[in-house]
């Protein structure tokens, strides 16, 4: 597994098997035609009421170590405030997902930075995936060198925890020229041998940087052979794709298989295929409002529920 | 070449001769030139907003080309047939390469596929 002892009590993943949801202020946003509408703070706690035998975890996404420009020149500031506002919840979450771009250059001193970061959140594991950021000179091979535990060599693999299966993929590589990246075929067969011994009751949750479907193809926001991975997911009775990539909440529902991108901690993009913005770049906005626009997502699995609870939580309100 | 002209009037044979001449000057002399020492000429390409610029160039061999990233995203460029490849570029990182033979060589950012861009050498 691609995730590492982050040294915090290690006795505490028993007791984690009862946690209820977290219902603490965060916004809860849905997605109507496409388009990202929050509808308010969660204080009172009525979206995700607290619930027995929930498993609790937090996505963070896309932070970038080694970004310095304008649109954020402080990065591990930003994923230290998620941090600290992670650390603070009132139930712990039973584990840290990290959707990708941890690095903004793959260097070696990022990947180190990033680790010794993410070790400050006080959970027991941290599951990393990578981004095309953390890809760049050689693979996946120095981001494995930070980033892989168990020593098979790739940037994919799976876990169960509490009732739940979950994949995480690597979906930033093996692009055709032009094209969008994809799994590719090693991978997909991969998934295909992982899933066959899970029973389709149970709750399925998929990890990959890129998001499975396709959401603006002339920037690259889509993987190329994700239909194929999701007809793998589709006999399954509930399926929760989480992606990052594209530094904003998007929300696809297929049957079975609802798909979500999260917030970066790092920087915003423009909307897909924004007027008057050409490219997918590093968006600057007034001071003051970046903290809206980075955050962290916590996610809580309700036996007997099909759909996972999801609260997207701006760093800044 | 006034003298050449106003012979040429009276003797087309000279002057047939020295027009050889003066073509020969014009691409022998230029290519010894080149073999000895004479830096080779440069091209400037840019890369902004997610695009390589100009996408496509024709060029002489010997032609050094060098990319600019003007991003503040990183991006590569790497050929196709992996006679040329550059490091993760941050912004205003460059990177250069001489094109020695004749050919058409594609190339992308391996960090974003969609960009792409060809270099045609051929002789001028």
């Amino acid at each position: 597994m691609s995730t590492y002892d982050t040294g915090h009590n290690p006795a505490r993943r028993q007791a984690l098997s009862c946690l209820a949801a977290w219902t603490g202020a965060a916004v809860v946003w849905t997605v109507a035609g496409g388009v990202p509408r929050a509808l308010g703070a969660t204080t009172a706690g009525a979206p995700t009421a607290a619930t027995k035998n929930a498993l609790t975890f937090v996505q963070i996404s896309d932070t970038h170590i080694g970004f310095r420009k304008e649109a954020n020149p402080d990065v591990v500031g930003s994923l230290r405030h998620a941090i600290a506002d992670i650390n603070a919840l009132p139930q712990a979450p039973a584990f840290v997902v990290h959707t990708g771009d941890v690095s903004h250059l793959s260097k070696p001193e990022e990947f180190g930075k990033a680790r010794e970061v993410l070790q400050e959140i006080h959970v027991d594991r941290v599951h990393t995936i990578p981004g095309e950021h953390d890809t760049i000179d050689d693979g996946v091979t120095g981001y494995l060198k930070f980033f892989d535990h168990d020593g098979n060599g790739k940037a994919w693999y799976s876990f169960d925890q509490g009732g739940v299966h979950f994949i995480a993929l690597n979906n930033v590589l093996n692009f055709k020229v032009g094209t969008m990246a994809a799994l590719g075929d090693e991978q997909i067969i991969w998934m295909k041998t992982d899933l066959a011994h899970v029973s389709h009751s149970t709750p399925i949750v998929v990890l990959a940087h890129i998001p499975l479907w396709t959401i603006w193809e002339p920037w690259g926001w889509g993987t190329a052979d994700s239909a194929q991975a999701l007809a793998l997911l589709r006999p399954f009775g509930s399926v929760t794709v989480l992606n990052g990539h594209i530094h904003q909440v998007l929300q696809k529902v297929e049957g079975n298989i609802a798909l979500h991108t999260a917030m970066s901690l790092a920087y915003p993009l423009p909307t897909p295929g924004q007027a008057g913005i050409g490219e997918p770049g590093p968006v600057t906005v007034p001071a003051g409002e970046l903290g809206k626009l980075l955050g962290t997502r916590q996610l809580s699995v309700v036996r007997g529920r099909h759909e996972l609870a999801l609260i997207d939580t701006p760093l800044a309100g | 070449m006034s003298y050449a002209f106003s012979r040429a009037t009276t003797h087309p044979v000279r002057a047939a001769a020295i027009l050889a001449l003066v073509l020969c000057a014009a691409f022998v002399v230029p290519a010894i030139f080149a073999a000895a020492a004479a830096p080779a000429p440069t091209v400037d390409l840019n890369i902004a907003k997610f695009a390589f610029a100009p996408k496509e160039i024709t060029i002489a061999p010997g032609t050094k080309i060098v990319w600019t990233n003007h991003d503040e995203t990183p991006h590569t460029v790497t050929s196709n047939d992996k006679s040329f490849a550059s490091k993760g570029l941050d912004t205003d990182d460059k990177f250069e390469h001489t094109f020695a033979s004749e050919g058409d060589f594609s190339y992308i950012c391996t960090v974003h596929p969609f960009m792409t861009g060809v270099v045609h050498v051929h002789k001028q």
